[in-house]
């Protein structure tokens, strides 16, 4: 018998432990150790954030799933991994916060044969002054977060509807913020439904961006066969912002933000403002605050986690100069190197190096977009954890058959750019692989065939279709492991 | 007032006057129901074939 503790419940950590109960006998233990109550579909904050989907849309409660499943739920925070144990529990153990009105601040050991941890990113809205729905910016990061910035872009709308101008700043709020994809498409589905309510006239949209070209989206952007040209991205995304009226500011990291303010310095050194009426910026993203201790109650911290909290695996993180990173430096089972037990899934695993290209200012400011991780690899990695750990659990040997390498699999992104069975629109875009591999794919860095950039309502009806598939498969109804990561 | 696709357009020289834009034909296939009926299966297929190659 074997008790698996899966730390968070996001997409990589509701697959994992859906999996590991699937794949594990009934005699084995699996337990979910998650602050957030609900499971959310954040793909989809974004049609929350323009007031066309409500937040029960898009998440729903963990709890009654996991009833179901015999998965045992404790609403928590992990605080401390002891690996080794300690000199009162002999058994690896995690410490945890209870965070539920309830059993709110009790603390818990929770023994474990394996541990994944998948808690997702810290949005560390802190690292930038005045940034994020605490202060001066709106974020769709979290459903709440999306309902709070359709409220504020309601205002700013009723505003323009009588006759107000307004100025709209989305995209990154910190140097090395990533997840451009999710701020690219809150600005087209803003400009959409500006254009919807013919408002054009009295808007001013403005996308602020780490990246070095447009189109770089933390994954140093693609090439894409179309037309009968190869194109960088850069054109692909510049035409898509052109064309919904929307000009933009790049290679800028966005220092400060103070009321209607936000205050950037771009890449050759020089400080701008730019002012806003509504802004949604995304923060910098690390690792869950959690610390580690061996068995004599000496910080581990380091051995077991980068220094931006999040945990290191089977990568080669020795520094490295851009031009000798190599796609066999990212991990494949997602396995800490030090405690063979422990694995990381998701945004939690700490990547090797970023894919774009470090650029710094002449003021020594680093202004570029560390690597994303979209819900597709999240998804397909806690598989391959689950699966994994489950061969382990079943043969008692430390083999790994089942690998998953952003390096090797591709992802797909799909950029909502307006709403409507006829009228929506958005931009599919798919890389194969993820992280450029300039050893296998010398041109192109990536399989060019396998690389697409296409517009259109097909990519809205995917989105939709998407939104309503993997809620199903969330909440483990009939079929749901058929249906793919 | 002009809009603000008119205001950037009308502007030479900046950065968005050498955006790439559709033409009236490309916007009329993004939105032809025959043709992303056909873009639908087609890139769903291929993403579903993206996730079984991607890991072993």
């Amino acid at each position: 018998m074997a008790k698996v503790v899966v730390l968070g419940a996001g997409i990589s950590g509701h697959t994992a432990a859906l999996y590991l109960k699937k794949l594990l006998t009934k005699n084995d233990e699996v337990v979910v150790v998650s602050p957030n109550s609900n499971f959310q579909w954040i793909p989809s904050n974004i049609w929350v954030g323009v007031g066309l989907m409500k937040p029960d849309d898009v998440k729903f409660p963990l709890a009654p799933v996991y009833k179901r499943q015999k998965i045992s739920y404790l609403q928590a925070k992990a605080i401390e991994i002891n690996p080794e144990g300690n000199v009162d529990i002999a058994k690896p153990f995690v410490r945890i916060e209870y965070v539920s009105e309830s059993e709110k601040g009790k603390l818990e050991n929770i023994t474990y044969d394996y541990l994944v941890n998948a808690t997702g990113p810290l949005l560390n809205f802190d690292a930038t002054p005045g940034l994020g729905p605490n202060h001066f910016t709106n974020s769709v990061c979290t459903y709440d977060h999306a309902e709070k910035s359709w409220q504020n872009l309601k205002l700013a709308l009723e505003k323009m509807q009588n006759g107000e101008h307004q100025t709209f700043l989305i995209g990154t709020g910190h140097p090395m913020a990533t997840c451009q994809g999710a701020a690219f498409e809150y600005a087209l589905n803003i400009a959409f439904e500006i254009d919807k309510r013919k408002l054009n006239h009295l808007a001013d949209i403005v996308w602020i961006s780490n990246e070095y070209e447009l189109g770089d989206f933390g994954m140093g952007g693609a090439y894409i066969n179309r037309g009968g040209y190869v194109t960088p991205t850069k054109v692909f995304t510049e035409s898509v912002l052109a064309e919904y009226g929307i000009r933009w500011i790049k290679r800028a990291g966005v220092f400060k933000v103070e009321k209607g303010k936000a205050y950037y310095e771009l890449l050759d050194g020089s400080k701008h403002e730019q002012t806003f009426d509504f802004s949604m910026l995304i923060p910098g993203f690390a690792g869950a605050k959690i610390k580690a201790f061996n068995n004599l109650g000496e910080d581990i911290t380091s051995t077991v986690f980068a220094p931006n909290n999040m945990m290191k695996v089977d990568a080669d993180y020795s520094a490295k100069p851009y031009e000798s990173w190599k796609a066999s430096d990212w991990p494949e089972i997602y396995q800490n190197p030090t405690y063979h037990n422990l694995y990381a899934a998701g945004i939690a695993f700490a990547p090797p190096h970023p894919m774009s290209k470090p650029m710094e200012s002449p003021n020594g400011t680093k202004i570029f977009p560390t690597p994303p991780r979209t819900g597709m690899p999240s998804g397909v990695i806690g598989k391959v954890v689950a699966q994994n750990i489950a061969h382990r659990i079943k043969t008692g040997k430390n083999e790994h058959p089942h690998k998953a390498s952003m390096a090797k699999q591709a992802a797909a992104c799909i950029v909502s750019a307006g709403y409507g069975f006829t009228k929506g629109q958005a931009a599919t875009m798919t890389v194969s692989p993820i992280v450029p591999d300039w050893e296998k794919y010398p041109e192109y860095g990536r399989d060019i065939n396998a690389t697409v950039g296409v517009i259109g309502l097909a990519g809205h009806w995917m989105k939709l279709f998407m939104h309503y598939m993997f809620i199903y498969k969330a909440k483990a109804k009939f079929g749901w492991s058929l249906i793919p990561e | 007032m002009a809009t603000i696709h008119e205001r950037l357009q009308n502007k030479p020289y900046s950065e968005y006057a050498y955006a790439t834009r559709p033409s009236k034909i490309t916007l009329f296939w993004r939105r032809c129901l025959i043709k992303q009926f056909y873009m639908f299966f087609k890139l769903n297929f291929k993403i579903m074939m993206m996730v079984v190659k991607g890991h072993s």
